[in-house]
């Protein structure tokens, strides 16, 4: 398998080697080994269960804060296996954005919900902040339906403004990465639409893994897939490959509808 | 009968009984409302505020000395009993999940919950009262507190687990460190919630009369000193209702009156400032 999950001819973003995650005493993840291809998009599907969210919460640590969660094997980020224990996992995460299932708009305002995310890591004068949080509103294509009402709290906002609104606050703090686990679940189908396009924008500046239910999802935003079943990963590669010739029977099942 | 019927009839009982009992506590309320009103109201004039607690034989008086004491002694409470209990539930809430000082603590806050007012007092009597030079504002405020702290904690620590953990995640997901994220994005969703216990323990303790009579005591005369014996409502209530002069009953049941409508007035405050959750 593992010559089949490493990339040829693509900058690598992260590299992923023999990862095993632990919930406790179950076992999550079985070694799983793939690589993430810079400025692109890699999409993780799978049937509930398979692992695939636990997978991209270890790429910014996100299991750290429940006790009992560990993982174990490498995730290579520039050259550094973001499991050690030494790692400044507060660095990682400000490398490694998250945007989750549903919108997590803090208690604040609108401008204050970008802020927050840029005042942690940067010092910056009161002009500056307000080109920032433009600069991060309009990459979340949604300064045009906040700019008049920045003060405004941003649980004021449709779900789907939400979810833009987290998406900029990750773009805000100008990371690397961006992990999106199933950022279009809890929204309709325009406002899935508006964040797959912003996904397709978005990658040419940022490296961009997405966790999907949505097969058609996967088909349509990313450029190579991962379907994981069970705590493996069966397949990886391009997803104009995977969807049209899949190589294991497993893969073919899930994707025709068979099961899932 | 048939079963649909049946089903009508045990709900309509189940619905009868349900509001009986309502209208038997409510009736109980409007009861007490309505005597307060009725024996206390006339009593609410100029005097009752500006004029001090009557010798014993005078006639007229107000309660102006222990307005202000009790006003005194609450404030200093609700200063100390709040950061304390925010401050402890944060860390019962967002740290203190398997640590074993957390779960004593969360037991001794349960056991203090429930501890008879009067044991609280005896106990600051005991222990301050008796060492510090006598009853003082200070150690009614003291006792107070202690009834106080558990309320603003247990409230503060249950409004924060009902934070969805995906908001907690968010903030760390962006490299918070962990106090910001507690401070700035979780307290911050539950504020209402939070400030909602605040009222509910200051209108707890604005009526506790027992842990006031070993610590304040009383004070027959207007003092801003806290460290002196210093006059307060629920106390000179106490004293005055059981006397024989009919002025001090009179002014007992004005100051019952003014309890109990402060004591309203913060329940209804809590209220209206929890329904505005979003607002920030």
């Amino acid at each position: 398998m593992s010559e089949q999950s490493t990339l040829t001819g693509e900058e690598i973003a992260l590299q992923v080697r023999g990862l095993d995650f632990f919930y406790g005493d179950f076992k999550g993840l079985n070694g799983v080994s793939l690589d993430i291809a810079k400025n692109k998009v890699t999409a993780f599907i799978g049937p509930s269960g398979c692992g695939k969210s636990t997978l991209l919460r270890t790429f910014n640590r996100m299991y750290d804060l429940y006790p009992g969660h560990r993982a174990e094997g490498q995730i290579l980020f520039h050259g550094k296996n973001l499991l050690e224990k030494k790692q400044d996992v507060n660095m990682i995460r400000a490398k490694i954005g998250m945007v989750f299932q549903k919108p997590t708009p803090f208690p604040m305002t609108i401008y204050e919900n970008i802020a927050f995310g840029v005042r942690l890591y940067e010092k910056m004068p009161a002009s500056e902040m307000d080109d920032r949080v433009e600069w991060a509103l309009r990459k979340a294509a949604l300064w045009d339906e906040v700019k008049d009402k920045l003060q405004q709290s941003g649980l004021s906002l449709s779900g789907g403004q939400q979810q833009r609104l987290c998406i900029a606050r990750a773009v805000s703090v100008k990371p690397e990465v961006l992990l999106l686990d199933e950022p279009t679940s809890a929204l309709d189908p325009i406002s899935t639409a508006k964040i797959e396009e912003l996904v397709n924008e978005l990658k040419y500046e940022y490296t961009i893994v997405i966790v999907t239910h949505n097969m058609q999802q996967a088909a349509r935003i990313s450029d190579f897939t991962a379907f994981m079943y069970l705590g493996e990963l069966v397949e990886f590669g391009k997803t104009d490959e995977l969807f049209v010739k899949p190589r294991k029977a497993q893969t073919e099942d899930y994707i025709t509808g068979r099961f899932g | 009968m048939s079963l649909y019927t049946q089903r009508l009839w045990i709900n309509r009982i189940g619905i009868g009984l349900s509001m009986l009992a309502m209208a038997i506590g409510f009736a109980a309320l409007l009861w007490i409302l309505w005597t307060l009103f009725s024996k206390g109201f006339s009593a609410l004039d100029w005097d009752f505020f500006t004029k001090d607690t009557p010798a014993p034989g005078s006639l007229g008086g107000g309660l102006r000395n222990a307005i202000v004491g009790s006003g005194l002694i609450l404030f200093v409470t609700t200063f100390v009993s709040t950061p304390f209990g925010i401050l402890a539930g944060i860390y019962l809430a967002e740290f203190g999940d398997k640590s074993k000082f957390a779960a004593v603590t969360r037991f001794v806050t349960d056991i203090m919950l429930s501890a008879p007012s009067i044991v609280i007092g005896l106990f600051v009597y005991a222990l301050w009262v008796v060492s510090f030079g006598g009853f003082s504002g200070w150690a009614g405020s003291i006792a107070l507190s202690l009834i106080a702290i558990p309320v603003v904690l247990r409230t503060t620590e249950n409004m924060l687990r009902l934070v969805p953990p995906s908001l907690r995640e968010a903030a760390f997901a962006l490299g918070a460190p962990r106090w910001q994220v507690s401070l700035k994005v979780t307290l911050r969703s539950v504020k209402a919630g939070v400030v909602t216990g605040v009222l509910l323990a200051v209108a707890r303790v604005t009526g506790e009369t027992a842990p006031l009579l070993f610590t304040a005591l009383n004070n027959q005369f207007y003092s801003t000193d806290m460290s002196k014996p210093m006059g307060n409502l629920p106390v000179v209530i106490f004293q005055f209702g059981m006397s024989p002069y009919d002025n001090w009953v009179q002014l007992a049941w004005g100051g019952s009156l003014l309890i109990a409508l402060l004591v309203l007035a913060i329940n209804i405050g809590a209220r209206v400032i929890f329904r505005q959750k979003d607002n920030f």
